[in-house]
């Protein structure tokens, strides 16, 4: 239980820096450190406490594996979103390298030429 | 026959990327390659249409173990809505692109958006909803920013972060009923709810699945990126992200999961509702003092998503397919509107009300158009917009919502205001001396605008010989979600 | 871009070669071993990176040019779409229709491994050119690099 509540802190930490900070690349790193906050809750999901890794060795029985090992169908989830994590961050490093080049500051206060 | 359900995902996927390896060698092959995904997908749908409701296992692998595909009445809905309307905005935007330099990656991101969307609408499982919804997302953010100029660098950004809070917020309820009930097949995890769920649980998932889609279908308290990202994006991808996108990813993946799957509970029906008041008036009162056309479009698609909203928040009959059939229209009639002021742009060069003027003589086929979709969205018989919001107000009387029915004409009244305002400022009036130059937009151009404009006469007047294969076998999958069971599962 | 100092450019002379061996072992193998081609194809480009890191883009640009990067890319994607399409000679879409002969070898898993391979070269190829358009050909570090020539 303690490590669902550090990881909610991990994900409440995250928030905080991209909806508190100014600078764009700390909302960049606040994003990613929610989604990886997220992932992490999906791994914990699947495990169980002293479990083995859910490969089928040669000489194991399968009752034995279903009984034992954690549940490998969270992981392959996670491989999806991390993933797809990277293809947001690529496309946000991008975004922001052009606003720096257009408005010529990293402070998002200041890029606020659309309003009303 | 059945086994080319996947095409739909699969041609424009695989489009995209022989789009982008053969425009290396052969320039200007992209439009002719989107032509041809985009109509054999029409083509698709079209073969599909009326099918009995049945799965597709991919890889023959059988659920629960592996993913399916389903055909149902509401994917049917929605894959047409998509076919249509991706058909007359290619056909828009093969002229308008020339603008622009880099048109291959434009196509293939427009390819992969479509693919996106075409998944979202036909998969029977949850984690898959999620991949094609970060998909279809992901190639939106990077095609609202595709003129990189600095409003839609800063517009694409802003939606980019909040789209992502979102979908890291939907990632997030998906885990938990994966955790609440074992399996990612749709059906199952209906099955598996059915036999009870902690009420705590079941809340949470509710608010997340509310805030997650409720952003991707810019509902009111979620709606501050629409404003910015609609006007700001080439006009072609306007009308995709006004006409299809808030709809196959927002409100479908809403209904979807929350009719069907969970099974909806009466303090989310009034908080549905709520929402939906909310955002039908706050959109149409932010939408009457604006002067730049598309952002006014831009308000008023969050007005008219308000209507869907309440109608589909009702959970009766008439009320849901009022919702359905609003949404079937709204998509025809934003997706026009914003190609005409496409249109209007590439032939002034400007977007601003208080500059245009007299433009019905000059450019007729377009000028027709736009008045035929602003009378259809304000209400006006016999256009299709009048049939679909007469239906709302009438289901809104009868289940006694006496003050939220009084709302939706007050808005409505206020929705023709305001095109009456867009009407006398772009098509009627005197011509602007340094527009008397202008000609008719270019034939493709007109087609596809033409081609939605038909429909809006269309869809009003033959709703007898659609409407029931159509919209009501969709009502009636919503309503007895039960029948979803049958057939999605072996 | 020049490089980095004596002591990198003999390391990474060293190292490059086992790093690339390792990220085409993970790609190869992944039905078998935790990996597959996402993180064999991340392997294989950041030792590209380092490569460029340690001895200018001259260097790794002469390797694998700009133009083949995203040829690479389009056609590691491609092959997957292909090989899911081919799918239907075995009656259903994506089924893996190679068959699979002796367990726990490295043809065990019939369609799996090309499709690793085409997601390895594709990530490898992504990976490298998103880094290439960000760092080196972006206008943002033009205005940097113009400064730096002129000292």
């Amino acid at each position: 239980m303690l490590i669902y509540f550090l990881n909610s802190i991990l994900f409440v930490l995250g928030l905080y820096c991209l909806i508190a900070k100014k600078h764009l690349v700390k909302k960049i790193i606040g994003m990613v450190i929610m989604e990886y906050a997220i992932n992490l809750f999906i791994v914990l999901l699947g495990y169980k406490g002293g479990g083995i890794p859910p490969i089928l060795l040669p000489e194991m029985s399968k009752a034995t594996f279903v009984q034992q090992s954690v549940d490998p169908l969270p992981q392959a989830l996670v491989l999806t979103s991390i993933v797809i994590g990277l293809g947001v961050l690529a496309l946000m490093v991008a975004i922001s390298l052009r606003l720096y080049e257009k408005y010529k500051t990293f402070d998002m206060s200041e890029i606020r030429r659309l309003r009303g | 026959m059945e086994n080319w359900l996947p095409l739909f995902v699969a041609v424009p996927l695989g489009m995209a990327f022989i789009n982008l390896l053969l425009s290396k060698f052969i320039k200007r092959i992209s439009p002719f390659l989107v032509l041809a995904a985009v109509v054999f997908q029409l083509w698709l749908a079209l073969r599909f249409l009326g099918h009995a409701a049945f799965y597709y296992s991919m890889g023959n692998w059988t659920p629960p173990l592996g993913i399916t595909l389903v055909w149902d009445p509401l994917s049917q809905l929605l894959a047409l809505i998509v076919s249509v309307i991706s058909l007359a905005v290619t056909l828009f935007a093969i002229p308008y692109m020339q603008q622009y330099t880099a048109q291959s990656k434009f196509y293939s991101l427009y390819l992969l958006m479509i693919a996106g969307m075409n998944g979202v609408v036909l998969t029977g499982d949850m984690f898959n909803l999620f991949v094609f919804l970060e998909i279809a997302s992901i190639a939106s953010y990077a095609l609202v920013a595709f003129g990189v100029e600095a409003e839609e660098l800063e517009a694409s950004f802003k939606y980019l972060v909040l789209g992502g809070v979102s979908s890291t917020i939907i990632l997030l309820a998906i885990a938990l009923l994966y955790a609440a009930t074992g399996t990612l097949n749709m059906a199952d995890m209906a099955a598996a709810l059915r036999h009870g769920i902690s009420h705590g649980l079941l809340f949470f998932i509710f608010a997340l699945f509310l805030m997650g889609f409720g952003l991707k279908s810019a509902m009111v308290p979620f709606h501050a990126w629409l404003p910015d990202a609609h006007p700001s994006a080439p006009a072609p991808i306007s009308a995709m992200l006004s006409g299809l996108i808030i709809k196959a990813l927002g409100i479908y993946a809403l209904i979807r999961v929350f009719f069907i799957i969970l099974g909806i509970v009466p303090i989310v029906k009034t908080i549905m509702m709520t929402l939906g008041g909310l955002s039908m008036v706050i959109g149409v009162f932010l939408a009457v003092g604006q002067w730049d056309f598309k952002r006014l479009l831009a308000y008023h698609s969050i007005s008219q998503m308000g209507y869907v909203m309440v109608g589909i928040g009702l959970a009766t009959p008439l009320g849901i397919l009022g919702g359905l059939f609003h949404l079937l229209n709204h998509a025809v009639f934003k997706s026009l509107l914003f190609l005409c002021s496409g249109a209007f742009e590439y032939t002034t060069g400007t977007r601003q009300l208080k500059q245009l003027g007299g433009l019905i003589r000059k450019m007729p086929w377009t000028g027709g158009s736009c008045s035929i979709a602003a009378l259809s969205i304000s209400g006006v018989p016999p256009f299709n917009g009048f049939w679909s919001k007469l239906i709302i107000i009438v289901a809104l009387f009868q289940a006694k919502f006496y003050f939220l029915g009084a709302v939706t004409v007050f808005v409505s009244f206020m929705t023709l205001i305001s095109f009456i305002k867009v009407q006398k400022y772009s098509l009627f009036g005197n011509l602007p001396e340094r527009l008397q130059g202008i000609k008719e937009a270019p034939v493709f151009m007109v087609a596809g605008v033409v081609i939605l404009a038909v429909m809006c006469v269309g869809l009003g007047v033959l709703y007898p010989f659609y409407g029931p294969a159509i919209l009501e076998s969709a009502r009636n999958l919503i309503l007895e979600p039960g029948q979803y069971l049958q057939f999605a599962m072996p | 871009m020049q490089g980095m100092s004596f002591i990198v450019k003999t390391v990474t002379r060293l190292l490059i070669g086992v790093i690339f061996l390792f990220g085409i072992y993970i790609t190869f193998y992944g039905h078998l071993t935790p990996g597959g081609g996402f993180a064999g194809g991340i392997m294989l480009a950041c030792g590209f990176i380092l490569l460029t890191l340690a001895f200018g883009k001259e260097t790794s640009l002469g390797k694998l040019s700009d133009f083949w990067a995203s040829m690479l890319d389009n056609l590691g994607a491609f092959t997957f779409w292909l090989v899911a399409l081919l799918g239907y000679t075995g009656g259903y879409f994506f089924i893996n229709f190679i068959e699979k002969k002796n367990p726990f070898g490295l043809l065990s898993s019939g369609t799996i491994l090309i499709n690793n391979i085409a997601i390895g070269v594709k990530v490898f190829a992504s990976v490298f050119a998103v880094f290439l358009a960000l760092t080196i050909f972006g206008r943002f570090v033009s205005g940097l690099a113009e400064s730096e020539e002129e000292d």
